[in-house]
């Protein structure tokens, strides 16, 4: 069963970039620019060790929030999404377990894989975590435009 | 690899990017749209696109409040926070153009508006913080990453290379041509004076090779006791170490026992060398030798850090090296060809040094490492290049017209266009390291297809002499 509605996992496939936003120690949000990668079920993104302050601040408050409002970064689609999850992270492996969604990485930046060949040249930036993020209920602007209210969707369910 | 080719788009670092918050409004209004996040009453994180208006002076940027959507706003102390996020995709490759900015604060309603009192703000455009610079700056993030996942885990967690990315990377192993054209050169001229011992020549090469991955990996050791690693945010591939220390691959005792090894192993060759070949102008040269490469970095002497590493590396990798395999395999007897043949060598391998010290000067002089151009101008940097090249160029000729250097060595000449363009290239690329890389490159190269010529010019020579016993190519002879 599809967890989000068929326009937002389509702009999830698209996109280039979404923006994670986590809820750091103050609870106040803290927004990242990060590629979403989007297996039809949960949508995951990667952080290297370098950049680990989201990793600290969603083992401390796993509620976040994926949102994708970038026409440049969507093909120029006009429709915005916003999908509020509970996210995980997943470090068993941080040098390479990450490397099971190069093939979704890879669609998105066909150069990762030329760069992950070069990795002594920057160690630290190929050794990450993943976030998988559970969708829990998706805000949906189909043209973006946000003195429109967003149709609300529940993961899961049917647009309501 | 160029700023415009790194991958991915997480280079987010609270503690790299803090800025004010007028400077994060005046940045937040060059993008086309904004992205107002707040922390709903479910307590999830919310975003939706708005149009602000900034006011920088006074601190504010309104937008209409989004439809249907409940916004938290004074008297609550829920802050929001405004972003602007840009990136240019590249199709069929990637992206690039990566900045964002956010600001946060308290928000009020009036009517149909909000207004964001701006209080403070964070962000990252890579056009102005390169992404490799700015990755050197997160490394101590990285680092405390994987200390929080070993206490987690209750055995140690490190990043990984393989072995031989990291063999590579921690004896800086591709710099070994600084050790082998010199030795090669001094192993050649020899057989040209008619002294040639094949298992000498291979330990002389080996044995030397390991004096210089010694000093490499000592470098490390003693530029990261000392703090000039750490100081220094923008390492490249020619420059600033090799950072097997800072990003937790190796442990500075691993580093330290690796170059005891090396140093150990050099002393061995050194002294099978001295029992077979020994001379009293070898044992001189070894002692010498292993005083300059320790005392490069390693207190007290640490020539590098009194800005005398040019000359340490010159003697070094030029007479020491060159005599030292003349003379092991002449067993002992010296001569001013193998000499005079150094010159241009040792001046191209310390010019390597001195433009690969200019991306690091900021970091060392942060550290008292007074390097050559840490303490002088950057005109007075580049004359210098400009007349040890030229120096470099004159004693090879010099050499030649005095008749204590071939004639094929004129061939050496045809490097001086590499030499002209890495002058040409130190003005214009000479505060930004990573642009300055191409030229650290090309003058890599110079000193190795330098030596390579001459080295040729020795091969023809011998050749020659072989083939015509009585011919010369030397002018005066």
């Amino acid at each position: 069963m599809a967890t989000v509605p068929d326009p937002v996992s389509a702009l999830l496939d698209k996109a280039l970039v979404a923006e994670l936003t986590v809820i750091d120690g103050h609870g106040r949000p803290v927004t990242y620019p990060l590629i979403p990668l989007w297996d039809g079920e949960k949508v995951y993104l990667t952080s290297s060790t370098l950049f680990s302050r989201k990793l600290e601040h969603i083992k401390g408050n796993p509620k976040v929030s994926v949102s994708i409002t970038d026409p440049v970064a969507t093909d120029g689609s006009l429709d915005r999404a916003t999908i509020q999850g509970d996210a995980r992270v997943i470090e068993e492996d941080p040098h390479g377990g990450w490397e099971r969604l190069l093939p979704i990485w890879e669609a998105k930046e066909p150069s990762i894989v030329y760069f992950l060949k070069a990795r002594v040249a920057l160690p630290l930036f190929f050794e990450r975590a993943l976030i998988e993020v559970t969708p829990h209920r998706v805000l949906y602007w189909a043209d973006g435009d946000a003195h429109h209210a967003p149709v609300v969707t529940a993961a899961g369910e049917e647009a309501a | 690899m160029p700023t415009k080719d790194t991958p991915a788009h997480d280079s987010t670092d609270g503690r790299t990017a803090t800025i004010d918050a007028r400077t994060g409004l005046d940045k937040l209004a060059t993008y086309p749209y904004q992205i107002a996040t707040w922390v709903d009453d479910a307590g999830y994180p919310v975003s939706v696109a708005v149009e602000a208006q900034m006011d920088p002076a006074g601190l504010t940027a309104t937008f209409d409040a989004p439809a249907g959507m409940d916004v938290p706003t004074v008297p609550t102390d829920r802050a929001i926070s405004l972003t602007g996020s840009h990136i240019r995709p590249q199709p069929g490759y990637g992206y690039d153009e990566r900045r964002h900015v956010t600001v946060w604060g308290p928000a009020t309603r009036s009517v149909d508006s909000l207004t964001l009192s701006a209080r403070t703000a964070w962000g990252w455009d890579e056009a102005e913080v390169p992404f490799f610079e700015y990755s050197e700056r997160s490394v101590g993030q990285s680092r405390r990453y994987f200390d929080a996942l070993s206490a987690e885990r209750g055995t140690p967690v490190k990043p990984k290379l393989s072995f031989g990315f990291l063999t590579l990377r921690t004896t800086r192993l591709p710099f070994l041509t600084a050790t082998i054209i010199p030795v090669v050169l001094g192993i050649l001229i020899a057989a040209s004076h008619g002294h040639f011992d094949l298992a000498a020549a291979v330990l002389t090469i080996v044995g030397a090779s390991f004096v210089q991955l010694g000093l490499n990996v000592a470098n490390d050791v003693f530029d990261t006791v000392q703090g000039a690693d750490d100081a220094n945010v923008t390492p490249t591939q020619f420059s600033g170490g090799s950072r097997v220390i800072q990003y937790g691959l190796v442990s500075l005792r691993q580093m330290a026992t690796l170059a005891t090894v090396f140093y150990v192993l050099a002393g061995i060759i050194g002294l099978v060398l001295l029992a077979t070949h020994g001379s009293t102008a070898l044992l001189v040269i070894g002692v010498v030798g292993f005083i300059v490469s320790l005392g490069y970095t390693a207190p007290p002497l640490k020539f590098v850090y009194r800005g005398l590493g040019e000359i340490a590396v010159a003697i070094g990798f030029g007479p020491l090296m060159l005599l030292g395999a003349y003379v092991v395999q002449t067993g002992g007897a010296l001569a001013w060809e193998p000499f005079v043949a150094s010159i241009p060598i040792a001046l191209l391998v310390a010019l390597i040094l001195y433009v690969n010290e200019i991306p690091d000067r900021r970091g060392d002089a942060r550290v008292g490492k007074r390097t050559l151009p840490v303490r002088f101008s950057e005109r007075t940097v580049i004359t210098g290049y400009n007349v040890a090249a030229a120096a470099a160029f004159v004693a090879l000729v010099a050499g030649v017209v005095a008749g204590l250097l071939p004639v094929p060595a004129l061939a050496m000449l045809l490097t001086m266009p590499m030499a002209r363009r890495v002058s040409r290239g130190l003005a214009p690329n000479y505060d930004n390291p990573y642009d300055l890389m191409a030229i650290m490159g090309v003058n890599v190269q110079l000193h190795m297809r330098a030596g390579l010529l001459l080295l040729a010019a020795y091969v023809v020579v011998l050749i020659v002499g072989a083939l015509a016993p009585g011919a010369s190519l030397f002018l005066v002879r």
